[in-house]
């Protein structure tokens, strides 16, 4: 199993959010995390890099995450697009991606830095301009291209769709599912629009108020009309 | 000789240093969103070392280097043992801690070095005047080695993976984790930097003000109104206002209030940006904070 | 953290009954006037300036402790307010008290111009020009063209005003005395300003701006006028100051001063009047005991101390004492 959780509690300062969640997500898989605005999805990212407070065992590849910093993480193979998009606004797409393959030794960041080009023409298009001028779709492909350059084994996804023209999501869940079927990298996707992400994922998780209620292969999921009308509202 | 055009080219030659400690103090900002009010103190302590390596037989650009080495890992521990502690703690700390670190190093350099001014070799002769008369062989020189060490810094920041990462963890530290950047020493590594920058500013300066503990204190002064004009959120706008308010200065002091009033010049050009346009010349706009 | 519990002011816990409080009222007078009648000439001269420092450290207070604005050059309004009264005493022949007002007056127009341009902004605009006004400072009072006023790099002599209706006390009595009764009520109208309602919006602006500007407040206008009036008491202790040491001289009020009541506010207690009575009691007589510890470096233990109260007691003493008497009252069954 790539990413193990068991009982995750996680918080800011007094609040706490998540209050005990188990969860997997398969070498290669996709899982996807569902459910209503403050359910604690985008917490559960957060947890797993350690940008809030965590109790609980998370691991990953067999290595225990809590108590970790973030960048030490990262390091071991997590790449996080975290709410927001994270884009380095004030630096070119060019130098995104640079930061993208920061951490890589290895001589194959060009041959990728290519690849990604391929996939999201429209970025090689920009590529010296400021990051921060391009539209909502574009900072979404180059945050998910900067984290792909890491060429990391697990992906967090934190709401990819968030506020772009259906045209533009339906591409990018079109690259995710060449991620998923080219690179064998593990995705743990937290989206609101479940139609979409149940259509993705193998397994699927629903998270209400910090805990989870309802959890199975998505395909099973997304037949389960109860299921879908208490939870993911349609 | 033209008197004016020789105030101009003395103003270029000091704004160079102003530019320097400009420079360091907005890269501090950047990283930090914290005004360094040490970094004058620090940058007189570093020429005090440069003094006395030079005193000890060491020749100058050896003790220049040995200088800026030491002062940059200085500049690394204050940060690390200091800074880090407190990072999160209100404004008012932040601001404390750099009083402090002001009264700390201000009082151990009179106290190590003594408080009698010195007199600070410069490494630029000349036999011959140059272009006239126009230009003093130090103001050339010391205007030289700014120009380049600005030049180097910009290299830096521009082409460098490791100045790429630093920018990154200055413009968006939380992004700058999640690729990797452990961005707690990219701010030690800043504010070595910065620590390094201010050494070369206090030697190039010292030959023309001498060398006591309080050196650097107006000239930090200038070096804030230089920063506010460019727009303190810019290096490059930092700089050249460290040039302009250079010769502001000069053509002030030689012209309209004479050279005992340098000082209230720097202040009035600091108010005046305040009143006329806050973002200074290259910043973004500020908004009416609250 | 600078916030404070400001419901304890210098009366102490639990206001309490009217007979405790007229009580308190006499033994704090008593204690005030005591010292002019018990202490020996110089002791008393001590004395007297720590009063006159806890009441320059009060005016920071009111615009860095309370409304959270930091300025690093209350020494320039010091500056003003001795060289007002110097100017006035020494050129046109004023009764010292005749001066008292139009120094405050002057500080706080100071104030006000200087502020208004930089609050407008955020606080570092004003930390950055406070600490220019400071440096520059000395060297406005030492130029040439005000020299016929300021009495340039030589200064200013003054004598300390005779008691009135030859009351029999010495002159170091009397200004002893006057000055504590100056500083009683400039701390008297400060407590009443913090736990009025304006006080509570200073406090507002500092702890939570958005929220205050959302509640309808003209933030700027009331961080200037805020401003305006730390200026103003600082710039009465400043010309206090003037007479008790009988001169005045640019040396004398360089950027150091401004950082002495920095560290005053900081170590006695940031947004407490009872703090700043213990910040003037430091500023004055530590300095004597750092250079005991060090003879070559006081400057630094100075710094020091300053660091570890930032560390470790953030409130400062006024901040432990609370702490201690939390701790007290929290024990009794």
């Amino acid at each position: 199993m790539l990413l193990e959780a068991r009982g995750l509690k996680a918080g800011y300062g007094q609040t706490q959010v998540l209050h005990g969640l188990d969860f997997d997500v398969a070498e290669g898989g996709v899982t996807a995390l569902l459910g209503a605005n403050g359910a604690g999805k985008t917490t559960t990212l957060r947890a797993i890099c350690g940008m809030c407070r965590v109790e609980g065992a998370v691991s990953f590849r067999g290595q225990a995450l809590p108590g970790r910093a973030t960048e030490d993480i990262v390091r071991l193979g997590i790449a996080h697009v975290p709410d927001g998009r994270g884009t380095f606004m004030e630096l070119s797409v060019e130098e995104n991606f640079r930061l993208g393959a920061y951490i890589r030794r290895d001589r194959e960041v060009a041959a990728d830095f290519d690849r990604l080009c391929g996939w999201f023409p429209r970025l090689k298009q920009r590529w010296k301009q400021q990051a921060g001028t391009l539209s909502g779709g574009e900072q979404q492909m180059l945050a998910i291209a900067r984290a792909l350059l890491l060429r990391p084994k697990l992906l967090l996804l934190d709401e990819p769709s968030f506020g772009l023209a259906p045209l533009i999501v339906q591409e990018i869940f079109d690259i995710m599912r060449r991620v998923r079927d080219e690179s064998g990298v593990g995705i743990l996707l937290v989206e609101q629009n479940a139609n979409l992400a149940l259509e993705l994922a193998d397994l699927a998780y629903l998270l209400e108020t910090g805990r989870i209620v309802a959890h199975g292969r998505a395909a099973e999921i997304r037949q389960d009309e109860a299921i879908r009308r208490s939870y993911l509202g349609y | 000789m033209n008197g004016l055009a020789h105030q101009i080219v003395a103003g270029i030659a000091t704004g160079g240093i102003y530019a320097a400690v400009a420079l360091a103090i907005v890269m501090i900002y950047q990283a930090t969103h914290h005004v360094n009010f040490a970094q004058g103190e620090m940058a007189t302590l570093s020429t005090f070392i440069a003094w006395s390596m030079i005193n000890a037989g060491m020749p100058y650009w050896v003790a220049f280097f040995a200088t800026v080495v030491v002062s940059f890992a200085i500049g690394v521990a204050i940060e690390r043992l200091l800074m880090r502690p407190v990072q999160n703690a209100p404004e008012l700390t932040h601001v404390g801690v750099f009083i402090g670190l002001l009264l700390i190093i201000g009082n151990a350099t009179g106290w190590i070095f003594g408080y009698t001014t010195k007199s600070f070799p410069s490494p630029f002769h000349s036999d011959k005047p140059l272009a006239g008369g126009l230009i003093s062989a130090h103001e050339l020189g010391s205007t030289a080695v700014t120009l380049a060490v600005l030049l180097l810094v910009w290299a830096f920041f521009r082409f460098t993976r490791l100045g790429l990462a630093m920018r990154a963890a200055a413009y968006n530290p939380r992004s700058a984790r999640l690729v990797g950047i452990r961005v707690g020493w990219m701010l030690a590594l800043g504010w070595g930097l910065a620590a390094a920058i201010g050494a070369v500013a206090g030697m190039m300066v010292a030959p023309i003000v001498f060398l006591d503990p309080t050196m650097m204190l107006g000239i930090l002064l200038y070096a804030f109104a230089g920063a506010l004009l460019g727009g303190i959120d810019n290096p490059m706008g930092a700089v050249i206002g460290g040039f302009v308010v250079g010769v502001l200065e000069n053509l002030a002091g030689a012209y309209v209030v004479g050279t005992e009033l340098k000082l209230t010049v720097a202040l009035a050009i600091i108010i005046g940006v305040l009143v006329v346009r806050p973002s200074g010349l290259f910043g973004r706009v500020v908004y009416s904070r609250v | 953290m600078t916030r404070m519990d400001e419901s304890l002011g210098p009366s102490g816990a639990a206001g309490g009954s009217r007979a405790w409080r007229a009580t308190l009222l006499t033994l704090g007078i008593f204690a005030a006037v005591a010292p002019a009648f018990l202490l020996e000439s110089f002791q008393l001269f001590q004395l007297t300036m720590a009063v006159i420092m806890a009441l320059a450290v009060l005016g920071l207070n009111i615009v860095t402790g309370y409304n959270g604005q930091i300025s690093l050059g209350h020494g320039a309004f010091f500056a003003v307010g001795a060289y007002v009264t110097a100017i006035l005493m020494s050129h046109f022949d004023w009764s010292f008290w005749a001066t008292l007002p139009v120094a405050a007056l002057v500080c706080a127009a100071v104030g006000y111009g200087v502020g208004f341009p930089a609050l407008r902004l955020g606080g570092l605009y004003l930390a950055l020009t406070t600490f220019s006004l400071a440096v520059a400072v000395p060297q406005i009072l030492k130029h040439k063209a005000l020299e016929d006023w300021t009495g340039g790099v030589q200064g200013l002599f003054l004598v300390k005003p005779d008691p009135p209706f030859g009351l029999a006390v010495t002159p170091d009595q009397w200004m002893y005395l006057s000055v504590v009764a100056v500083a009683a009520l400039c701390f008297w109208g400060t407590w009443n300003l913090v736990h009025s309602r304006i006080g509570r919006a200073l406090m507002a602006i500092r702890d939570n701006p958005t929220a205050a500007q959302a509640m309808g407040m003209d933030i700027s206008a009331l961080k200037t006028k805020t401003f305006a009036a730390s200026a103003m008491v600082t710039g009465i202790a400043g010309a206090l100051s003037a007479v008790a040491i009988e001169f005045v001289a640019p040396d004398s009020f360089t950027f150091g001063v401004s950082i002495t009541l920095f560290v005053g506010m900081v170590v006695g207690g940031v947004a407490s009047i009872l703090g700043s009575l213990f910040g003037g009691l430091f500023v004055l007589f530590v300095p004597n005991i750092a250079e005991a510890i060090s003879k070559a470096a006081p400057g630094v233990i100075y710094g020091v101390i300053l660091i570890l109260f930032l560390f470790l007691l953030p409130g400062g003493f006024a901040g432990l004492l609370r702490q201690i008497a939390a701790r007290l009252t929290r024990r009794r069954p």
